[in-house]
């Protein structure tokens, strides 16, 4: 596979080139933070970052999406019926996604591409998306990646991996639509067996950095009830407030609402995230909801993630080990906490 | 790709005002398009979303039975947003079904028993769509006794009247029909508690498989009704509900444990739910 060197500089004109192929998303500074912005003449691509802020699954995944669009005019020939909208899946790529965030949406793939069901809109976006990581030399005090099947340098779920090595960007081919990328990024030069043992040395460097580590081997042998009954999740839930930023922020989330939403007679169905976090998730018609209680929703949201998914996928828990929720609960409810409460010898 | 959310568009072909309160009504749809009915291929116990443009979509088990053709029914209680606008539709409206979404009763379990069908209040739906399935001649044959226990509030709330009143006269299914109180004095048939009631009347869990559908304090008393007759918790069939969107196991709201009630379910047995997490 292709490897490439690109000056810093050389990288920033190549992204530019790069905008007649794919619509090109880059980490941007937006205030305190990162986010990733489509990238055009307004925007300056700003590679030194730990992490964005929002994580970026809604470029896959928008927070909001029409799925459908339907006239209730009763002179249209087609009053009432529900139709498929017009869909932009033209190449996009993710430029700069950290390795966490790229094996996010491979922990969310079976959820929306199962043999019984296939979501077409989540499948094609995901499909029409290279993804370009940039390995972390620096991992945060937060990152436990390498807990939980990942690493500041893994490839999993990357068409392509940059390795910053100061003045220069390393960048590896993973897969086909990776060299088909590296193909159309126009410049650079063949990268030397220097330049590749500075990325491996980086690499191996940054896994050390990352001291915490979260136990997860005994969650699949837990029995399910059991896990459900533990005597923690009172106080585990205690100080939370029910705000569903955890669930927000988090690239492995994947919950969603569906509603019709009208401007005169013309309506759209729309999903939008949702959350396990509130009331309303799970509140049946008849007023009985099965998780009215704080702690239940909490339980659910660390038993989803941890155990239910674990027992269901086969694919590890469903968490990168990004951090995002240990870094923004306003309560300082920490998942790696809860993991090793879980994890416990039985 | 199919899309699994895309609903078929359905008319509705008739509407019939169940009970006395006017809060249950069978809607029967047919598809615009016939090749959709093919599609729209079902087994008793599954149910699907209708779709109303401008509202949203409700999962409601199906009412009728594969062995009819040309139509699909269901019945409905008016409850919020999508049922109450559904119930003020009618004949001739346009709107959508999708599916048939979610797993069905265990019909080849069942082929050589006796079948106990034990109803209560509107949830007799799928047990409508399973009773005319196996009263159908080319069905009859695969299955032994069939025993039904159904009960409504009073005699006004109970659902298919003039269906129940021919069963009641058949001699290849044992109808057990029964209201919690009435004041009619012409009342035919029983009074008293669906538990109480099948108490008297399965007497025997030899070679049987029983099928609950009810409001979850008919379900806890049966339940032990049952156990104490013989049934083993294998050989109890239950059907749920949670809150749906999807109705596909993708959404995540309708999770009991790592199962969902839309995809892995409605159906389960007594068994499978004594192993899940009892959050429901
Ligand atoms: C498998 C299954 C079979 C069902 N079969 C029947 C039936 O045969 N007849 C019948 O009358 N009712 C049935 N229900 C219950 C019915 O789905 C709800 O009463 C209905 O969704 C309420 O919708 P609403 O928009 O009128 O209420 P709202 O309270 O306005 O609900 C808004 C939305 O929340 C969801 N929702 C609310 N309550 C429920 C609920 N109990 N179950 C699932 N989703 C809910 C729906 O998406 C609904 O559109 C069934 C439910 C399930 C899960
Ligand atoms: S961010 Fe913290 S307080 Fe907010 S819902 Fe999540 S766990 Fe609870
Ligand atoms: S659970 Fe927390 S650490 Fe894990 S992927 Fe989600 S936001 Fe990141
Ligand atoms: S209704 Fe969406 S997961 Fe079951």
């Amino acid at each position: 596979m292709t490897k490439k060197i690109y000056t810093k500089k050389e990288w920033m004109e190549v992204l530019k080139g790069l905008a007649d192929t794919y619509k090109i998303f880059v980490p941007v500074r937006d205030g305190d933070f990162h986010t990733f912005k489509a990238l055009d003449e307004t925007k300056i691509p700003d590679f030194d970052f730990k992490n964005t802020q929002l994580s970026p699954k809604s470029l896959v995944y928008p927070q909001s999406e029409r799925m459908f669009e339907y006239t209730l005019d009763e002179n249209a020939p087609d009053a009432n019926i529900i139709k498929e909208s017009k869909k932009d899946y033209s190449p996009q790529a993710i430029v700069g996604i950290r390795p966490c965030d790229a094996h996010a949406f491979q922990i969310v793939k079976p959820n929306f591409d199962n043999p019984e069901y296939q979501d077409p809109w989540w499948i094609q976006r995901y499909e029409s998306t290279t993804f370009v990581g940039l390995g972390c030399n620096d991992p945060g005090s937060t990152c436990f990646c390498t807990s939980v099947g990942g690493g500041p340098f893994s490839e999993k779920g990357l068409d392509v991996l940059l390795y910053d090595l100061g003045d220069t960007f390393l960048a590896k081919a993973l897969t086909d639509k990776g060299e088909t990328f590296l193909e159309k990024a126009q410049g650079g030069k063949e990268a030397d067996e220097k330049a590749i043992n500075a990325g491996e040395g980086l690499a191996a460097g940054a896994a050390d950095k990352i001291e915490v580590r979260v136990h997860t081997d005994k969650l699949k042998d837990k029995v399910q009830t059991e896990l459900f009954d533990a005597p923690f999740w009172d106080d585990v839930a205690f100080a939370c407030i029910n705000c569903g930023i955890c669930t927000y922020l988090c690239p492995t989330c994947w919950c969603f609402d569906i509603q019709d939403e009208m401007v005169g007679k013309q309506g759209d169905r729309i999903r939008n995230w949702d959350s396990c976090m509130f009331p309303l998730f799970t509140l049946h018609g008849s007023g009985h909801n099965p998780r009215s209680k704080k702690v239940q929703r909490v339980r659910q949201r660390f038993m989803h993630k941890l155990k239910y998914y674990v027992d269901k996928h086969n694919n590890g828990v469903q968490c990168s080990g990004c951090g995002r929720c240990v870094r923004n609960c306003p309560a300082n409810i920490d998942i790696r906490q809860i993991c090793e409460l879980m994890n416990v010898e039985c | 790709m199919k899309n699994p959310y895309l609903p078929y568009p359905v008319r509705i072909d008739k509407i019939i005002t169940e009970t006395e309160d006017r809060n249950l009504r069978t809607f029967r749809f047919v598809f615009l398009n016939s090749k959709d009915e093919e599609k729209f291929s079902y087994t008793p116990g599954q149910f699907a979303e209708l779709s109303i443009a401008g509202k949203g979509e409700s999962p409601i088990g199906i009412a009728s039975s594969p062995t009819e053709k040309g139509h699909v029914t269901f019945t409905v209680n008016k409850v919020g947003l999508v049922t109450t606008r559904l119930h003020n539709m009618k004949e001739g409206d346009v709107m959508g079904i999708r599916g048939p979404l979610g797993n069905w009763y265990p019909w080849e379990e069942m082929e050589g028993k006796n079948v106990v069908i034990i109803g209560g209040g509107f949830a007799f739906t799928t047990l409508r769509s399973s009773i005319i399935y196996m009263l159908h001649p080319e069905n009859r044959p695969r299955f032994k006794d069939i025993s039904v226990v159904y009960g409504a509030r009073n005699p006004g709330m109970l659902l298919y009247k003039d269906e129940l009143a021919e069963w009641e006269q058949r001699d290849d299914i044992h109808m057990h029909i029964t209201v919690d109180g009435t004041d009619d004095p012409d009342w035919k048939y029983n009074i008293g508690f669906v538990p109480t009631i099948t108490e008297q009347k399965i007497t025997s869990a030899d070679n049987a498989i029983a099928i609950v559908c009810g409001p979850p304090i008919m379900i806890k008393f049966t339940q032990p009704v049952l156990e104490k007759v013989g049934f083993p918790p294998e050989r109890i069939i239950l059907s749920l509900e949670m809150r749906m969107k999807c109705g596909i196991g993708m959404c995540g709201r309708c999770n009991i444990g790592d199962k969902f009630v839309c995809k892995d379910g409605p159906v389960f047995s007594l068994a499978q739910l004594k192993n899940m997490p009892p959050e429901y």
